[in-house]
């Protein structure tokens, strides 16, 4: 995951309280997201980033999980071509591998 | 108003197994951060030699040796599946070695800043002097080099960066200031190699080009460095400082930025240009960089993948006057994602491929070909990033199946027949569109396919001056010889005889 990001979720996370924080991905590969999930929950794998051992458990999901959460005239205009595009299995399960060890809290 | 066509494409790789480890950005933080990394031992390990990399399948089709449809029929793994005796001279320019390229920063190096070992100097000499487009009384400017010791003393007064070849240190480059950073050695070392690398691609659409040289009347430069000092960090100007390595005698330019989609950026002014009239020829050309060498290198030794991104990638395309031949940039049809475009990955399909399809009555079906961001899968596959091309042919389909232009069940079929394996390497602005110009170029002349539309795209934030993304698209197509000189000159005929025949029958009218 970009250090910069990461940089971001550690401040957003100082300033709100971990368990008032969501992480949605929106990554087109499975394994990526997986990468973005596990930073944000057990720390960055790579030890390369502000999130290096940090074992944040914040709640994570991809947004292709969070679909029946979005309005439908949005969902049409921002994601249904990608959701026709992705290996939305692929992905969901992936980033649902890394929540399940490792997110300490829940949507 | 007069059509701008395409009058041809050069590309050119410089292998430098050796800038990986001392300037690509990779390996420099990994040296900031973690002196004692297994990296800097494992990089020199896994990377492909010279041979390998002129045999390597993307390399040989970037080129021009084999076309996209012939390295989709070879078997991946491609580095396991090199071209038996590949050359590094193509069809659309060349794979130049690490030696020789040292040498053309030498002679693109107008303030003395490069200094050459004395013994590699002469090595180099002898090995440009081979080379088709160096001329032996050029190469002798290279100079007789110096003695290691004073290079080395540079080096660690930290005045110098380090040119190194097979290992070995070999020379340095300079810094140009004592204070200002934008003119230290390490920006001085970016820029002479974006300026070098510049030339080669140059040379080679000049030699494989039916054009006097006299006649380029600009150049657009569209890389991703920037030269300047403090005073001015960016302030240019690539475009002419290559030009002039080129003997491009009457020609001025400029430099274009917009990260990745630079390059179509430029091919969009340069359409203006001619079919304005302003000028008759225009190139539009970028060096490259070498912060992206070995970028995913950590990720490709985890995965048993060779260090792929070895090579610093270049291009230069000739925008010029109709020829009747050529195929022509349509001036109708330029997708450009706007500010209000949105960021979603169908409002940015949408602004750059179906809204200019869409202004001239074009479907996405109609475009025969569509160049993307040609990155080679090989390289981003190991590193995470999936198939870039494919998932870009991918979108493509699906909106048109949203747009009703195809049923879904056509999608990968679109993908197939429309889209193409991506054999370019990863250096930002290289892939995005423009490795398939000389490729189009030569497909639509022999008839075998009539339209493309090459895409580019940029991620802006990078530059942290804002979140927007970018993406600007042209077209290329068949040009149907209406408005060439030579038809012209007929049309001109046909009128002069119409009129002589009308002041004929004129003049049998009044004697009647």
């Amino acid at each position: 995951m970009d250090l910069e990001n990461q940089t971001r979720i550690k401040a957003l996370v100082e300033e709100h309280g971990v368990e008032n924080v969501v992480v949605v991905l929106g990554g087109a590969e499975a394994e990526a997201s997986g990468l973005a999930a596990e930073t944000v929950t057990v720390g960055d794998p790579t030890f390369a980033g502000p999130l290096a051992g940090v074992e944040l458990g914040i709640a994570v999901y991809h947004i292709l999980e969070l679909k029946d959460l979005v309005d439908e005239a949005v969902w049409d205009e921002q994601i249904s071509m990608m959701e026709m595009v992705l290996d939305v299995d692929e992905i969901v399960a992936e980033v649902k591998q890394f929540r399940d060890q490792g997110s300490k809290y829940s949507l | 108003m007069p059509k701008a066509v395409v009058k041809g494409a050069g590309y050119a790789l410089i292998h430098a197994n050796d800038m990986i480890l001392t300037h690509g950005t990779t390996l420099t933080t990994e040296r900031m951060s973690n002196p004692d990394s297994d990296l800097f031992a494992d990089v020199p390990k896994n990377v492909q030699s010279f041979e390998e990399t002129v045999a390597y399948p993307p390399n040989q089709c970037y080129i021009g040796n084999i076309n996209p449809d012939e390295l989709a029929n070879i078997s991946s793994p491609w580095y396991e599946n090199g071209i038996e005796n590949a050359s590094r001279f193509g069809k659309f320019g060349e794979i130049m070695p690490l030696n020789e390229f040292i040498g053309a920063m030498r002679l693109s190096d107008t303030f003395d800043l490069v200094m050459l070992e004395k013994d590699f100097a002469e090595k180099v000499k002898a090995a440009l002097t081979e080379h088709p487009l160096f001329s032996a009384e050029e190469v002798a400017k290279i100079g007789n080099g110096y003695d290691l010791a004073l290079i080395q003393g540079l080096l660690d007064a930290h005045k110098a960066d380090p040119l190194t070849f097979d290992g070995k240190i070999v020379g340095c480059v300079k810094q140009a200031h004592d204070f200002d950073v934008n003119l230290n050695s390490h920006v001085m070392f970016e820029n002479l190699v974006a300026k070098a690398s510049g030339v080669v691609a140059l040379r080679n659409l000049l030699a494989k080009t039916d054009i006097d040289i006299n006649e380029i009347e600009y150049v657009i430069e569209t890389s991703e460095e920037a030269c300047g000092d403090m005073n001015q960090r960016g302030g240019g100007n690539f475009a002419k400082a290559i030009g002039e390595m080129g003997g491009l005698a009457n020609a001025t330019g400029s430099d274009t930025r917009g990260f990745c989609a630079a390059p179509v950026h430029g091919l969009i002014n340069a359409t203006a240009l001619v079919s304005s009239g302003i000028f008759k020829n225009v190139v539009v050309l970028a060096g490259g960089a070498t912060a992206k060498l070995g970028m995913n290198a950590r990720d490709h030794i985890k995965k048993g993948v060779p260090v792929l991104e070895n090579c610093i990638g270049t291009f230069a395309v000739l925008i010029g006057e109709d020829d009747g031949v050529s195929p022509v940039v349509r001036t109708d049809a330029v997708g450009r994602h706007k500010i209000s475009s949105g960021a979603s990955p169908q409002a940015v399909t949408t602004a750059i491929v179906t809204e200019p399809l869409d202004s001239v009555g074009l479907k996405i079906t109609d475009v025969d070909k569509f160049s993307v961001e040609m990155q080679n899968p090989e390289i981003t596959k190991p590193a995470g990033a999936g198939d870039v091309p494919t998932a870009n042919y991918k979108m493509i389909a699906a909106l048109g199946v949203k747009r009703g232009d195809l049923d879904r069940k056509e999608l990968m079929n679109f993908v197939k027949k429309h889209g193409m394996q991506g054999w370019a390497p990863t250096q930002g602005h290289i892939p995005s569109g423009v490795p398939y110009v000389g490729f189009a170029r030569e497909a639509i002349v022999n008839g075998e396919i009539n339209r493309a539309m090459i895409i580019g795209k940029g991620s802006l934030f990078l530059g942290r001056m804002t979140n927007l993304f970018d993406g600007v698209s042209i077209i290329m197509e068949k040009n149907t010889g209406e408005g060439s000189a030579d038809s012209v000159a007929r049309e001109d005929i046909r009128q002069m005889i119409a009129e002589a025949m009308r002041k004929l029958g004129d003049s049998l009218v009044s004697q009647e």
